[in-house]
């Protein structure tokens, strides 16, 4: 149970020195194949401390945590608890040693309760103490001042919630550090209050809380101690006494400039940062044209889905509309429903005013409707296949690149190198095979195809998911040049709401298959969103 | 067909769906418990003709059938050793390992069989039937239902033990994680490898038990390939419980009475062509899931390996 009298306690009970880190690691090391992820990485972690691990995609973050969750072993370094050095050779090891990790994929499983969740890895053989952990539960959710039923099944909670019962369950067993990879990811503002709130109460008793996050404003808000990764390496660490002498925008400054190295200032416009700096984008104006309308569409669910209900929105001529929700919550089958890949049992569909119900999926295509899915590696691209037959994958047996059954290679070649070049795609060739490249490049590709031969509008899923910062921001402008120059319509759905509220011009929320509202992206947006992204009524 | 509702009907049916239902009932909760623990075993046919033949020959020279019943449930608990080493250890393809066991269970019994016995088919007397007083008293049903070899009584209480393990024990909490997200039960600090790799034991033993079972109290005889697609059947009715070891139990039965009635039919004059009496548990089987496939639920990390850190 978390230790909730004595502040600092250490396993012997014994009051330990807050000067002295709870964790201390040195020089470690970690190598994937092909990538250094962690190289000659040190740092060290207090008590009564939140220390802030900043760095974008890619920079050795969660490495760095899943070796000290004992799920990955450095290939070399130390590791010290209390000033001894041990070795955390399992996650059972890190949770002896009172390290207690919430993931950034959540390890709840949805179909147990709460309490079963929370008893996991408490009992052995046929013992199962319920009653004890009942009334743990119920004492540490009193002390963090949340409120959760023990016997309702954890994938129906709202994430949010989820998250409370992760902390509570890493807090388990007395864990004295806390690591936290990436947890506002899946949060709405509110819940980023909240967690705030809590992170603050566990601070205050003494536990020394890692917090992970690519978000340089999220560190500032939270971290009494930064440390910027870049590249595997440490490129620098701010102590409290600076973190909260200095003014606000120096701060920010000096971190940018760490994280994104000399070239920080010619990256002023770096989506990340984009949003602090420089306010929102400017307002435009948009013509009422309706391109693509959607009139009570339902779809039903599959296994696992929400399924979606009575969906109506317009999209109008080279706007941007953006689908805010928590991941799961009917953005797949909006976009699949549009694009024809899935049956509308109710409703209709207008492109350009003319039903496409029951237009198939390339008759939609050569009209101008285009899909870029979420699953780049699976639906997008055929991985044993050569980028250049990808990037006329959609139009099979069409000329000029097939004549009579017969594949022209040379015309798709020609069309690909072209491509290649305009999106800046980095290949060794057209003919290398698609799965070698990396995942931005996989994505670039995607873009070539469906925004080429003449869009009218693009459904974008995710467009952004998992790209590294330079990516996500080639893709952004991109998308929003071909809006504001080419008036390209664009549905926006996105997880991120940072993302959307720097690109759209209105914003429409999904929960649980339907839509909650459409708000207009103004200052203050995302608080609106965040109320209707948890099913609150629109206003 | 006024007399189809007799007590011999009833008593032939009951008492063949028992004979041909057991096997099916200790696979079939042996299957559930390692699909609950995320391991699909599609060798348990395999690890059924192991049991069946391994557990004749031990009754055979033993004269004892339950030395026999203890031997098949060994033969098993070893044969699904294979796959705790190359499914679970190594991370192997489930399917293909399980197909590979199969294919040489039944490449070995029949060949040791052969070499053993040539084309004779030695005989057991058959086992011994515990008659529960006053209980099998009871007209039609309690001749059948209530006068069995003790072994079926003990079928009956590993179904209330499965059930009471996965569903008020840490060690069946810790099977379920393993099933739905083992990356969870990692975290967690629990050895998925460990207990996958237990599911799969309880499994073998139940699948080698359940083959034991055929061979010795239901058949009295090993005959290569006897299992007959039992396993398979297992397998199914496995899927269709949803993971609860009740409805092992109730599926197992009504495919064992559907064996059973050709000979219950033919009992009070209904003659039923051979034909169709072979095909019947594997219609059953067709109709089964045709009607409930939208019900099988299956535990999400069915099928796949665990590898700790793979990314």
């Amino acid at each position: 149970m978390v230790e909730m009298t004595r502040p600092v306690a250490g396993r012997s009970g014994a009051t330990r020195d807050l000067s002295a880190p709870v964790v201390e690691i040195r020089g470690i090391c970690k190598a994937f194949p092909g990538v250094v992820a962690n190289d000659d990485v040190s740092l060290a972690v207090f008590g009564g401390e939140v220390h802030c691990l900043l760095g974008e995609n890619g920079a050795g973050k969660s490495t760095l945590m899943n070796i000290l969750s004992g799920m990955y072993q450095p290939d070399a370094g130390s590791i010290m608890v209390d000033g001894q050095e041990v070795r955390i050779g399992s996650p059972r090891d890190a949770l002896d040693l009172g390290i207690g990790t919430v993931y950034q994929h959540t390890t709840l499983i949805p179909v147990f309760t709460v309490l079963e969740n929370l008893l996991l890895g408490q009992g052995r053989g046929l013992s199962m103490d319920q009653k004890g952990a009942l009334a743990g539960l119920k004492k540490v959710a009193a002390d963090l001042g949340v409120d959760v039923d023990p016997h309702v099944q954890a994938g129906r909670l709202a994430l949010g919630q989820q998250q409370q019962v992760e902390i509570i369950k890493a807090l388990w067993g007395g864990s004295r550090v806390l690591i936290l990879d990436e947890p506002t990811s899946m949060l709405t503002p509110q819940g980023i209050v909240e967690l705030e709130r809590v992170l603050l109460q566990l601070k205050e008793r003494g536990l020394a809380i890692i917090f992970i996050t690519h978000k340089l404003h999220e560190a500032l808000d939270v971290g009494d101690r930064v440390t910027v990764l870049r590249q595997g390496r440490v490129v620098g660490t701010l102590e409290p006494d600076t973190v909260h002498a200095t003014p606000r925008p120096e701060l920010q400054e000096r971190i940018v400039g760490m994280m994104f190295g000399e070239e920080a200032a010619a990256l002023a416009g770096v989506a990340e940062v984009r949003g602090q700096v420089t306010g929102r984008r400017a307002r435009r104006e948009i013509s009422p044209e309706a391109v693509l309308e959607l009139r009570g569409v339902s779809v039903e669910p599959q296994r696992g889905e929400v399924g979606i209900h009575d969906v109506s929105l317009i999209v109008r001529r080279g706007e941007i509309l953006g689908v805010a929700g928590v991941d799961g919550n009917g953005q797949r089958e909006l976009a699949e429903a549009i694009a024809g890949q899935r049956a509308i049992h109710r409703g209709d569909i207008l492109l350009g005013g003319t039903s496409i119900r029951h237009a198939s999926i390339s008759a939609r295509q050569r009209q101008g409707l285009r899909y870029v899915t979420d699953d780049r590696l699976g639906e997008g691209t055929v991985s044993s296949l050569s980028v250049a037959v990808n990037l006329v994958l959609k139009r099979i047996g069409d000329g000029p690149f097939w004549r009579r059954g017969l594949v022209r290679e040379d015309a798709i070649n020609e069309c690909a190198l072209g491509l290649v070049e305009g999106f800046d795609i980095k290949t060794p060739s057209v003919q290398t095979r698609c799965g070698t490249l990396s995942g931005g490049n996989i994505q670039k590709l995607l873009l070539a195809r469906e925004l080429s031969f003449e869009p009218k509008i693009v459904v974008y899923n995710k467009p952004t998911h998992g790209l590294d910062v330079k990516t996500t921001h080639v893709v952004r402008d991109r998308i929003r040049e071909l809006a504001e120059k080419e008036y390209v319509s664009a549905l926006l759905i996105s997880t991120d709401l940072e993302e959307l509220l720097d690109l759209c011009d209105r914003i429409a929320v999904l929960f649980r298959g339907r839509l909650t509202g459409v708000v207009e992206n103004r200052v203050g947006a995302e608080w609106e969103v965040g109320r209707l992204m948890v099913g609150g009524e629109s206003r | 067909m006024s007399n189809l509702l007799t007590s011999t009907f009833l008593a032939a049916l009951i008492s063949g769906g028992i004979l041909a239902g057991m096997p099916l009932l200790l696979a079939g909760l042996g299957e559930m418990v390692s699909e609950r623990a995320g391991v699909l075993n599609i060798g348990l046919e395999g690890m059924m003709l192991m049991g069946g033949y391994a557990g004749f020959v031990v009754a055979l020279y033993s004269h004892s059938h339950w030395l026999g019943l203890f031997g098949g449930l060994l033969a098993g608990l070893v044969a699904s050793t294979v796959m705790v080493i190359f499914c679970v250890r190594l991370g192997l393809d489930q399917i293909v390992v399980g197909i590979a066991l199969l294919v040489t269970a039944e490449g070995i019994t029949s060949v040791l069989q052969r070499a053993q016995f040539g084309t004779t088919y030695p005989r057991l007397d058959s086992m011994a039937a515990l008659k529960i007083p006053v209980l099998s008293g009871i007209p039609a049903l309690g001749e059948s239902l209530f006068n069995q070899p003790l072994v079926v009584y003990v079928g009956l209480a590993l179904v209330a033990v499965a059930h009471w393990v996965l569903r008020s024990t840490s060690m069946g909490l810790h099977l379920r994680a393993a099933g739905e997200k083992p990356q969870a039960l990692d975290a967690a600090g629990v050895s998925v490898t460990a207990t996958r790799s237990v599911a799969l034991l309880v499994t073998g033993s139940l699948g080698g038990l359940g083959g034991a079972y055929m061979s010795i109290v239901g058949a009295g005889i090993f005959v290569p390939f006897m299992t007959h697609g039992a396993g398979f059947i297992g397998i199914v009715i496995a899927m269709l419980s949803r993971g609860r070891a009740v409805w092992v139990l109730i599926g197992a039965f009504l495919f064992g009475m559907s064996v059973s009635l050709s000979t219950a039919l033919q009992l009070v004059g209904v003659n039923v062509p051979q034909d169709v009496v072979n095909m019947l548990p594997f219609v059953a089987v067709l109709v089964a899931l045709v009607i409930f496939a939208r019900e099988a639920y299956l535990p999400a990390a069915l099928g796949s390996p665990y590898v700790r850190g793979s990314r």
